[in-house]
């Protein structure tokens, strides 16, 4: 298999990363080197093999339906670009 | 003997005993810091007067009695690790300004044990990378030759601790990012089976692969700092509920008996000539002390590339979606909409290794290719991991070498990923099980650089690797000699 550039431009579309002609060319060549690489285990037969998503068999925890956190709202968003009124600022979504 | 190069117990026992202060171990590091840094640029961010601030708490906490065992130490932390009050950036211009609001568990830990922290240590990028040039805050340079790349993730820690600007670093490891450093550096480091350090305020990479570890000259060292870094966190979803372990119990005992698996895929072709005389070496040195050897078979660890760069940038694709320009760390100064601002925010924040995985993630789980790629992955880890049950049916660790060669030229790699990805042949795997790993010097090339062989030991066998390692250091001084030219 083998990504075309228009495949790399939806490819950075889904990832909601901004990419020009010249960067999706360049970009072409790496994936595809990479992709290459991946493909070897293609070859590979897995059936009756169950898929491994963890290291350790982990079940969620559950804890009693409490309060353990503080208010720290002020704290979190001093470091956000753009806040007002307690409110993260982003571009006009809704007409 | 000089203050900065005694090992963590040394320093200790001066502490406990008086002859040194916690305020003028950090002021030697710091000095050291000051005068190395600028060349080797292992650290992000120095700030002296938070240092010494935490070290005269330190200070008065053994004036006070109040002492635990390693209380006054200093230890250089990867800005990986969310430090309250310190900028932690991950090595990315996308956390250029971050200036975290709360301290991961790891640094909570450092902290309730009265180490106080030397800086935040350079990094790759997110942790992507093998030789620590994807950094915003430019390369790490490999002390031993400051032409030559320090390995990576994990670069600034490993260099660091080479050059002994700090006694002891803290790393992270998704594929070999504390071992493959620790090798190219000539120091030790130990990657704990998955779960037994907490992932809370660790900048999340792959999830299901990311472990913080110990980066030290010696095995005892790593001993002592993994005691303060495991234990049950509530806070992240995989911290496994154990009982705690002291990791020194078991330094001194004795090898006789200990049978050493050597997988014959980390010897076959593609090894450099001079790891593979050194490793062989070890193991002869390991046979003298009462081990004995068996061969091994991981068949499937040949596939741990094509899985790992499946499985790990998907995780990663998902994990960054976090950095969008809204809640922290950069934004674009100029876009036209909301989808507008989070491309550019991400195209300008982000370097190109990163940007590669994210779009590799998200191809693969994109419709239609979640079975080809992203299942056969996971159905090919499970083969992976089982290949190490059935060897550690046969024997009690396994050894090889921890990278295919030794340092490499700066700029030697860094334009083609799938010559850098083959850095991590041999530490992938232990990632993909989960299974505790850690590199430790066994000798140099014909170049002067430093050779790392590699242990890999059955889930929570980290004593027993230590109690291995340890006993090697006994005999060995690789893991003491320190670069020419730098003092």
């Amino acid at each position: 298999m083998s990504l075309t550039q228009d495949d790399v431009k939806r490819i950075a579309s889904l990832a909601r990363i901004e990419i020009d002609d010249a960067q999706a060319q360049a970009a072409q060549a790496q994936l595809n080197s990479i992709f290459d690489l991946i493909a070897t285990m293609q070859a590979v037969d897995t059936s009756g093999i169950a898929p491994m998503a963890h290291a350790q068999e982990v079940y969620q925890r559950l804890r009693d339906d409490v309060v353990t956190e503080s208010d720290r709202h002020a704290a979190f968003q001093a470091i956000a670009p753009a806040v007002e009124n307690g409110l993260y600022l982003v571009p006009k979504v809704i007409e | 003997m000089t203050l900065s190069d005694a090992s963590i117990a040394k320093l200790a026992a001066q502490l406990a005993g008086k002859q040194v202060s916690s305020r003028e171990l950090a002021q030697t590091y710091l000095e050291r810091i000051n005068a190395l840094n600028p060349a080797i640029n292992a650290f992000i961010t120095v700030d002296a007067e938070k240092t010494l601030t935490e070290a005269a708490a330190a200070d008065a906490r053994i004036a006070a009695g109040q002492a635990g065992p390693l209380t006054g130490v200093p230890v250089a932390h990867k800005d990986i690790f969310c430090t309250d009050g310190w900028p932690t950036t991950c090595g990315s211009k996308m956390l250029h300004n971050f200036v975290a609001p709360y301290d991961a568990h790891v640094i909570q830990r450092f902290k309730a044990a009265g180490m106080p922290s030397l800086g935040k240590t350079n990094m790759d990028e997110f942790a992507m990378g093998s030789s620590n040039e994807t950094s915003y805050y430019g390369a790490v340079k490999n002390p031993w030759n400051l032409d030559y790349v320090p390995g990576g993730s994990s670069g600034g820690a490993a260099a660091c601790i080479a050059a002994r600007m700090a006694p002891a670093a803290t790393g992270t490891d998704t594929g070999g990012s504390i071992r493959q450093p620790a090798a190219l550096c000539g120091i030790t480091g130990l990657k704990p089976t998955y779960g037994l350090v907490s992932r809370y305020g660790m900048i999340a990479f792959a999830s299901s692969l990311d472990q913080a570890g110990p980066m030290a000259p010696s095995a005892e060292d790593c001993a002592l700092l993994l005691n303060v870094m495991t234990g049950f966190d509530p806070n992240d979803s995989t911290s496994l509920e154990r009982e705690k372990e002291d990791y020194t119990r078991d330094l001194d005992t004795p090898l006789a008996g200990l049978r050493i698996g050597l997988p014959r895929e980390f010897f076959a072709a593609g090894l450099n000539n001079e790891v593979a005389t050194a490793v062989e070496a070890a193991v002869a040195e390991l046979k003298k002390l009462g081990a004995t050897t068996v061969q091994i078979s991981l068949a499937n660890s040949q596939l741990a590339i094509p899985v790992y760069y499946v499985l790990a940038p998907a995780e990663a694709s998902s994990n960054l979606s976090r950095f969008d320009g809204v809640r922290y760390g950069y934004r674009a100064p100029e876009y036209t909409d909301l989808n507008d601002m989070y491309a550019k925010t991400r195209a300008q924040g982000f370097g190109a290794e990163v940007k590669r995985r994210i779009m590799i993630g998200a191809y693969v789980l994109s419709h239609g290719y979640y079975d080809a790629y992203y299942l056969q992955a996971q159905k090919i880890r499970r083969l992976i991991a089982d290949d190490f049950s059935a060897a550690f049916q046969t024997c009690d660790l396994i050894l090889g070498p921890t990278a295919p060669g030794t340092a490499f030229k700066l700029g030697e790699k860094s334009d083609d990923p799938v010559e850098m990805y083959l850095n991590d042949l041999y530490t992938i795997p232990a990632n993909l099980a989960g299974l505790p790993g850690m590199s430790l010097p066994c000798g140099f090339d014909s170049k002067g650089l430093p050779i790392g062989l590699q242990l890999v030991g059955d889930y929570f066998s980290e004593a027993k690797m230590l109690n291995v390692a340890h006993q090697y250091q006994r005999v060995t001084d690789w893991h003491s000699r320190q670069p020419e030219g730098l003092k």
